[in-house]
């Protein structure tokens, strides 16, 4: 693998201003070892032959400015991934958010919406799908295309199934979806409620007030100083005693909010308490 | 390389494997000196879940306190880190480590090359790295990068690993300065430290 680092860490450093600059996309503050990877990994894909001829292509040309982000960027993900913390979802978050007349939930960094489709799920079971709304926002535009179809590979539903058992679920999963060829789409029903929409965490604002913020697997592409500011930008957008949830590898420990959350058991599950 | 100038060569140690290397690890983590002067990364295919009993497990036969890699983490000497399952472990320039949940690499996450191949980057001359068993050719790129850094490149003789083509395939692609029986392997471990 080692021939194809031809992106040195200046290189890096280069584009990622390049970008900023012509585009307005800020991946300055990225994680480098990661991004570096990625960029590499693009510049073997397209078989350039010179970092200037990939310079140049960047920015002159912004269909792949758009190919750029589409690969750059991890947007791997799954349905009731971590069935723990959905488990915990149903079982201690979604309760005291039934007692409020009405429910905000937000998933920055959706990607291709199976995260917003399992919540879904969580809510109708809860009796609680009537009076939510799921806002589901992410940097790239082509996977909120495929999260407002709802429709996911057939050959994961096992895999999500199961995940869908140990979450708690007690119904026949396959209810949720019609299968079609190797296709499965996920119940109309299930996205009338979810409001799709690109948002960048790195520089747009707060837009409302939530009960519930999930960003999971996206901080960890973030430099500590860019966590810092979003952990900011989520402490404006949650409710008092709203909660925010984050992958089972990311914390809030090096931002200003661990006083004024508390968190819940073994779960990546803060809720704000001041 | 002469035994003795092994003494303080490394900044950072990695030991990595696949089927047949808990058993090694077992062997080897009982008998690394408790104030050894660099911390070591291990990267272990597994399957997912397990982990935390798996931290628990190495706790209880290592000299060393072992903990999950956790995403910012500074690496410490004498201190030893597991890549959790499910992600990438990366090493960061400024000596600390990333999560990275993109695609399996060689149907694996952790990608024991992914490890490899950063940390190569940022230690270069200051780092050694040793395979262990396992049925996957994954660590085999990672070792060809950490010997062009010039660092140094170690793996579990095959003829005695449990599975034997990691280790024999490693062999095969980079260059290796030792081939090491798992009795070996933690005196190697204890001559790299001051
Ligand atoms: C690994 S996916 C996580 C998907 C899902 N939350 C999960 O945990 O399975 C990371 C997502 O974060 C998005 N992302 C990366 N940088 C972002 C930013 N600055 N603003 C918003 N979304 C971002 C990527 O486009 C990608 O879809």
């Amino acid at each position: 693998m080692l021939e194809y680092n031809f992106v040195q860490d200046e290189d890096v450093d280069i584009i990622l201003n390049d970008i900023l600059e012509s585009y307005g996309y800020d991946f300055t503050e990225y994680s480098k070892a990661s991004i570096k990877r990625r960029i590499n990994r693009l510049f073997t894909l397209d078989r350039f032959m010179s970092f200037a001829e990939f310079r140049y292509r960047l920015r002159s040309d912004p269909d792949y400015m758009h190919r750029f982000i589409e690969q750059v960027t991890v947007t791997v993900t799954e349905m009731f991934r971590d069935p723990q913390f959905y488990k915990v979802l149903r079982e201690q978050v979604l309760p005291t958010l039934g007692t409020y007349p009405f429910i905000r939930i937000w998933h920055a960094g959706c990607s291709t919406g199976e995260e917003v489709y399992s919540m879904a799920i969580l809510l109708k079971e809860a009796n609680l799908y009537h009076k939510a709304l799921l806002y589901a926002t992410d940097l790239n535009h082509d996977v909120l295309e495929k999260a407002r179809m709802g429709i996911f590979p057939l050959s994961q539903m096992k895999q999500y199934s199961e995940n869908y058992i140990q979450s708690g679920g007690t119904k026949d999963f396959s209810e949720y979806y019609t299968a079609n060829y190797d296709k499965a789409k996920f119940d109309e029903e299930l996205s009338r409620k979810m409001i799709f929409s690109t948002h960048n965490l790195v520089s747009d604002r707060s837009f409302n007030e939530f009960q519930l913020i999930l960003c999971r697997n996206v901080l960890i592409y973030f430099d500590k100083d860019l966590q810092v500011k979003v952990f900011n930008l989520f402490e404006q957008s949650l409710d008092n005693l709203g909660y925010l949830a984050l992958g089972s590898k990311e914390t809030i420990r090096f931002s200003s909010l661990t006083s004024r959350f508390k968190k819940l058991d073994n779960e990546k599950i803060w809720k704000k308490i001041a | 390389m002469e035994k003795d100038s092994l003494k303080g060569a490394i900044d950072l140690l990695l030991i990595a494997g696949s089927a047949g290397s808990l058993d090694v690890l077992l062997k080897v983590l009982p008998a690394i000196k408790s104030n050894l002067s660099f911390p070591i990364i291990i990267v272990l295919h597994r399957k997912a879940s397990y982990d935390s009993s798996l931290i628990n497990l190495f706790n209880t036969k290592a000299t060393l306190p072992v903990v999950e890699a956790e995403e910012k983490d500074s690496l410490q000497n004498g201190k030893i880190y597991v890549a959790p399952s499910d992600y990438h472990l990366l090493v960061e320039t400024n000596r600390s480590l990333s999560l990275d949940y993109s695609e399996k690499i060689q149907y694996s996450r952790p990608c024991i090359d992914v490890t490899f191949e950063t940390a190569a980057e940022v230690y270069k001359t200051r780092i050694a790295a040793i395979l262990l068993s396992g049925a996957n050719s994954d660590g085999s790129a990672g070792l060809k990068s950490i010997k062009s850094y010039g660092g140094i490149t170690a793996v579990q003789n095959p003829q005695y690993a449990e599975v034997s083509y990691m280790p024999q395939k490693a062999i095969q692609t980079a260059p290796i300065d030792y081939i090491l029986n798992i009795e070996e392997i933690a005196n190697f471990i204890n001559k790299l430290s001051l």
